[in-house]
């Protein structure tokens, strides 16, 4: 009996399990083998050596890389607290007592996320363009050359994170879930002893739902360090202006199907993988310092 | 605090509740004014969308063009379309006259009412503003349908996303109902596993994989974005065995009594019931196919009538380069099906990101 429903347990897994093998398995270990070889990407003329660490040695001798690190590391470094903070705060206001219609607004706050990111970018250019709405406010407050956001290195940044706000409808409705459990016993505790609004933000909201914000920082720690499709669709990955949307996975992307060196690519995206396992890895050893869950140990 | 001591810590609540209670209504009234405007410079970007994209481009280029779709008032006068203009008021508001004969010292103006009452108006007509009137055109969406060849790529696009989805239904609630009610040996770490894959990053094997397709010879083809479907997925098969789970167990056992197997109890129990998950996984993997960018980019970037959607819309992102008004037309055609889904289902969508936002 037991062994027949073991059986059947596998045949329904099945699926996943062939998955796992073909898109998982097969490919982590063919691609940390191929950084230890030098090959060529199609069938014609297949060339397969081993070369021993020379890819890694080439990696870290290679300024382009480090530069499309420090790229993607100082976009990181601006993306995460707005990809943290915007959407908790919004969460908060629609979490508000006070707010009329709050399921309507909820709803429309999530609405963007299933919008397509091309969509997304096009309409927040529009915005931010040359003859945009943004533009025309900026010159009425007597501002004559307005900027073109897209094309200067100090403003990139700030005109990527805007393209990219549409998706934080998830972050959101996390967030509004895990302020929905946050005990109202506790407010009113808080409340007996004289806790105004920000007391009860700092001394029971936060420490409440920093395992949702963990859950947050380390989806958007893994995002941004894979940060690749705006700056692809925004300028097919020639990295201007100056060279500062030059991410590391659009110089990975580039390695691959422009150079053809899917080695090269292999440990590019090796090394970034190791990063982000690194980061994580950190960030899971800090969590005991500051994020607690209610109901004790995970 | 002082007022309050003394008294018991009902008491104290419910003041504070009262208290709460009375300045509620102004409070009301400005956290949801505060909220309502945030929530139109969130949308401002689709609202502009909407405009531009019915707007005659000769106004987005036009000086003191109006943000809404217009164009420049005219009046026939004695067979002749003349501008409307807005011309001074000694109390500083304008007033709108028709501008008949145009002249660097003075101009003829006449009263739009009555076009046969003139004045002369002392000052360059190059001086005046054009007075602008509600004008919308759907050329723009014309055109897009015809330059993008949009009937294709939106049946392209229907095409995978409705096979990716069945795909996706049917190997998740099998994989699902697997982990969710059948004891077989290593289960608990084999889920464990799936769950870490949700974790590894796309690049790590995007090369392999690419190169398997590519050796295959399914590059170029829409079997790299379908096939893979069919071999189920940790996010959507997380998100139906959490479902699963909360399904009492009473209703398989009384099956089985009556000689039902896994494929019966499935069959008859399981997937009458989760009708709700099953629904949020359709429209969750439709809309994350109708917007996959990557799969179609790398897979079928030299074919072009295979291709969606989003990237004939890719197409139009210069800015710079496109005529004004096709790439708003082209994007309001992309996001209008999502959307409708969104709204037509939203009640779905919420639930499905907090099982897997929360519970996880």
């Amino acid at each position: 009996m037991e062994q027949r429903e073991a059986q059947w347990g596998f045949l329904f897994i099945s699926p996943w399990i062939i998955g796992l093998a073909v898109f998982y398995a097969f490919p982590i270990v063919a691609s940390l083998l191929l950084t230890f070889f030098d090959a060529s990407l199609t069938g014609a003329e297949r060339n397969f050596t081993f070369i021993g660490l020379d890819n890694w040695i080439r990696f870290f001798n290679d300024p382009m890389a480090w530069k499309a690190l420090g790229v993607t590391v100082r976009f990181t470094l601006l993306t995460l607290p707005v990809g943290i903070f915007v959407p908790l705060a919004v969460a908060l206001v629609l979490n508000s007592k006070a707010l009329v219609a709050p399921g309507l607004f909820r709803v429309l706050w999530f609405l963007p996320y299933v919008i397509p990111f091309v969509a997304g970018i096009i309409g927040w250019l529009g915005v931010i363009g040359q003859n945009g709405p943004l533009n025309t406010l900026i010159e009425l407050f007597g501002v004559q050359d307005a900027p073109l956001w897209t094309n200067d290195p100090g403003l990139i940044y700030p005109a990527l994170v805007l393209m990219g706000i549409w998706g934080i409808g998830s972050a959101i409705v996390v967030y509004l879930s895990g302020l929905g459990g946050v005990p109202t016993e506790l407010y009113e505790a808080a409340m007996v002893d004289g806790a105004g609004w920000w007391a009860s933000l700092r001394h029971i909201t936060l420490p409440m739902i920093t395992p949702v914000i963990f859950y947050n920082l380390i989806l958007g720690v893994a995002g941004s360090l894979q940060y690749f499709l705006v700056p692809q669709v925004l300028n097919g990955g020639n990295g201007n202006p100056e060279g500062s949307t030059l991410f590391f996975n659009i110089y990975l992307f580039k390695s691959f199907f422009t150079y053809q060196d899917p080695s090269y690519g292999a440990t590019l995206a090796w090394v970034l993988f190791l990063i982000t396992l690194g980061l994580s890895l950190i960030l899971f050893g800090t969590q005991k310092r500051w994020v607690y869950y209610a109901g004790g140990d995970r | 605090m002082s007022a309050a001591q003394g008294l018991s810590a009902e008491a104290v609540v419910a003041e504070r509740t009262e208290s709460r209670r009375r300045i509620s209504t102004r409070r009301r009234i400005l956290v949801t004014l505060g909220v309502a405007t945030l929530t139109f410079l969130f949308f401002a970007p689709l609202f502009n969308l909407a405009a531009t994209s019915v707007k005659d481009p000769d106004q987005v280029y036009a000086a003191g063009a109006p943000l809404y779709p217009a164009r420049p008032k005219q009046v026939e006068v004695d067979g002749k379309d003349r501008p409307v203009v807005r011309v001074p008021q000694a109390d500083g508001t304008f007033m709108e006259m028709v501008l008949v004969k145009p002249g660097r010292q003075e101009s003829v103006l006449a009263d739009p009412a009555d076009v046969s009452k003139t004045i002369v108006w002392q000052g360059s007509w190059r001086t005046l503003e054009n007075a602008w009137e509600f004008s919308a055109t759907l050329n723009n969406y014309g055109e897009v349908w015809k330059l993008l060849d949009y009937p294709r790529l939106l049946l392209n696009t229907i095409i995978i996303a409705v096979v990716g989805t069945i795909g996706t239904v049917v190997s998740c609630v099998l994989v699902a109902y697997g982990f969710a009610r059948l004891k077989f040996p290593g289960r608990g770490k084999l889920f464990q596993v799936m769950v870490a894959t949700i974790f590894i990053p796309g690049t790590v094997t995007l090369i392999p994989t690419y190169m398997l397709f590519l050796n295959l010879g399914w590059v170029n083809t829409w079997l790299p974005l379908l096939v893979p479907t069919f071999l189920a997925n940790a996010f959507d098969v997380f998100l139906i065995r959490q479902y699963m789970m909360t399904i009492p167990r009473e209703h398989d056992e009384a099956a089985q009594i009556e000689g039902a197997g896994p494929w019966q109890i499935l069959r008859d129990v399981i997937i009458p019931q989760s009708w709700p998950v099953i629904i949020a996984v359709t429209v969750f993997h439709f809309v994350y196919s109708w917007n996959d960018y990557f799969g179609p980019l790398i897979y079928l970037s030299t074919k072009p009538e295979l291709q969606t959607l989003g990237i004939g819309l890719s197409r139009f992102s210069d800015q710079y380069n496109a005529r004004v008004g096709f790439p708003e037309a082209a994007t309001i055609m992309t996001l209008a099906i999502p959307v409708v889904l969104f709204i037509l289902f939203q009640r779905y969508f919420v639930r499905g990101v907090v099982v897997t936002g929360v519970d996880k």
